[in-house]
């Protein structure tokens, strides 16, 4: 973990969410949460690592393993699975050449499963890094995966 | 029909990105006037006259919680906004938030006067980044208009289980997001060890308008028990998914067919969610129930978050039942052994259906573990976990049965 993030979380209050929001600049800065960076956040912050690491694996936001550039979230709540999700997951699939789950070889996209995002006006929905795309058709996916290569 | 906005009342009309525009539709003068008021008096119109019930699934009346907390000593005490919306279905929180921001810090700054906080935090889920955004930019703004109580943003991670009220409490804490046992209620002990309000974003945005307008006011909308406007969100098979704001009063049919448009694709109505996915299936001639919490208790649903997953005659209910048991997989905390293991094996019973490997016995056996997690859960998510299940056994058993059959002509057809 570099100096600068030192302090960053150096401006970062423990009390009222501030081990998440340590744990996600972290992850932003270092792209997932490493075993050194969970130690060196345990080591900042004084907690116990076990702490540090127990919080860390609760949430699906967090990764502890190196994940792509681009996460890719298919949505797979009932709403967005009555409207076609399964055909969506198998065009990303296919145009992405890597089954759920997986990173793709240029390390570009992780595609996973997600539970609702709360746009179910528009579903079937995918998230790119957090950006929603609602009332998706497997028509639409390549110009959209096209802005993130 | 029309539409009846209290929490929705600004949105469209105003900037959600502005302080001024807020405050020249009238914004921030209700906590002018609830902080003119004596706390216990502001704490009884909201109590007694209002009754306004939280508007995040419970329905507990928002008054008597605020006395809670207000009664408890402490040097410190906070008040939250439960706003992690991730109910399938939901996204009225959303709606409010993106819309009209300030209303919500309105009503946690009269609700922090009201019990005595300094600091008011609003939890935000990890899928509304822009949300949050917004959010720390109007408390920006609005510094001056809220002070002395101290507004922070934290957003979540992604567990759908932190919006129950006590792992919220944990998460902030910094810990799992796992529920803990109550007694002492939030009120008493909350934020760390400390009396603490939570409320819905919904209720929330509704506070101004009652301390403006007056709690009679507000008791004169909707029904006698569940006063007051309710949110709804359409998903599903039905023509205009969106959301809409109606006073408790109004039928079921007329949310899906006079805001809904009706079942999309000319089809016919099979089944209707009310409330998200721990939500039971109602049927076609449930319709004419009103939308308010205890119509809806009387027939076995529950109002819960408002949300309206329409289903059409072509769904296969052992399939949504799957897919509504695989989010609670998915989103249990695994705390207690119930829900971790119990929503395991109800996925893997459920399963079967759609593998054409389910025995006329899986059904009893969906049954009595559904019983069982709805007995022995530690909290509110794995007691929910049977409520759609049974409900689409009880209603649509054929479904179910119909895959059994299924099962035989395949393996006579195959040998």
């Amino acid at each position: 973990m570099s100096g600068a993030l030192t302090g960053l979380l150096d401006k970062i209050k423990l009390e009222n969410g501030g081990l998440l929001e340590a744990l996600r600049l972290v992850q932003e800065h270092e792209g997932y949460l490493s075993e050194q960076s969970i130690k060196q956040i345990s080591e900042h912050f004084h907690l116990p690592q076990a702490q540090v690491y127990e919080t860390g694996t609760f949430y699906s936001y967090l990764h502890l393993e190196p994940v792509g550039q681009h996460v890719i979230r298919v949505c797979e709540s009932a709403p967005c699975h009555v409207a076609g999700a399964a055909k969506i997951v198998a065009e990303l699939e296919r145009l992405l050449d890597v089954k759920m789950g997986d990173t793709t070889k240029n390390g570009r996209f992780t595609l996973k499963f997600t539970q609702c995002v709360g746009q179910c006006q528009g579903s079937p929905t995918i998230t790119i890094d957090g950006e929603p795309y609602t009332e998706l058709t497997p028509e639409k996916l390549p110009p959209i995966l096209a802005a993130y290569q | 029909m029309k539409e009846f906005r209290v929490a929705l009342r600004n949105a469209g009309n105003i900037d959600p990105h502005s302080l001024e525009s807020y405050v020249a539709a009238g914004g921030y003068q209700a906590l002018d006037m609830a902080r003119a008021m004596n706390p216990e008096t502001l704490i009884g119109e909201i109590e007694r006259s209002g009754r306004l019930r939280g508007r995040g699934g419970a329905g507990f009346n928002t008054g008597s919680k605020w006395k809670g907390a207000f009664k408890t000593p402490a040097d410190q005490k906070y008040i939250v906004c439960n706003a992690d919306e991730g109910e399938p279905g939901t996204y009225k929180d959303r709606a409010i938030l993106e819309n009209d921001p300030h209303t919500v810090l309105e009503g946690m700054a009269i609700g922090a006067y009201a019990i005595g906080a300094s600091e008011a935090i609003i939890y935000c889920r990890a899928e509304y980044p822009h949300v949050a955004g917004l959010l720390r930019d109007a408390i920006a703004q609005a510094k001056e208009k809220l002070m002395p109580v101290s507004f922070s943003v934290c957003v979540g991670a992604g567990a759908y289980i932190c919006g129950e009220e006590t792992a919220l409490l944990n998460s902030l804490e910094g810990l799992r997001g796992e529920p803990r046992l109550k007694p002492p209620y939030p009120t008493v002990a909350g934020l760390n060890g400390m009396p603490t309000v939570i409320n819905n974003v919904e209720t929330f945005a509704s506070i101004p308008v009652i301390v403006e307008k007056g709690a009679w006011w507000y008791s004169s909308i909707g029904s006698v028990e569940y006063t007051g406007t309710k949110i709804f969100t359409l998903s599903g098979d039905v023509v205009n998914r969106g959301y809409f704001e109606v006073p408790g009063n109004t039928l079921i049919r007329e949310l899906i067919y006079d805001f809904g448009g009706g079942v999309a694709d000319g089809r016919q109505l099979k089944a209707v969610q009310v409330g998200g996915n721990s939500g039971a299936f109602i049927t076609p001639e449930q319709l004419d129930t009103p939308f308010n919490l205890d119509a809806l208790a009387e027939i076995g649903a529950s109002i819960g978050s408002g949300s309206l997953f329409v289903l059409d005659d072509t769904r296969d209910m052992s399939e949504i039942a799957l897919q509504t048991t695989r989010f609670f997989r998915d989103e249990s905390c695994g705390k207690c052994t119930a829900c971790r293991e119990g929503v395991r094996r109800m996925s893997e019973y459920l399963e079967r259906f759609q593998n054409c490997c389910a025995q006329e016995e899986d059904i009893g056996r969906i049954l009595s573990l559904g019983e069982y997690m709805k007995a022995a859960s530690f909290c509110p998510l794995g007691q929910s976990v049977p409520v759609p299940v049974l409900s689409a056994i009880n209603y649509f058993r054929s479904d179910f049965e119909q895959r059994i059959e299924a099962k035989e002509v395949a393996l006579y057809v195959t040998c």
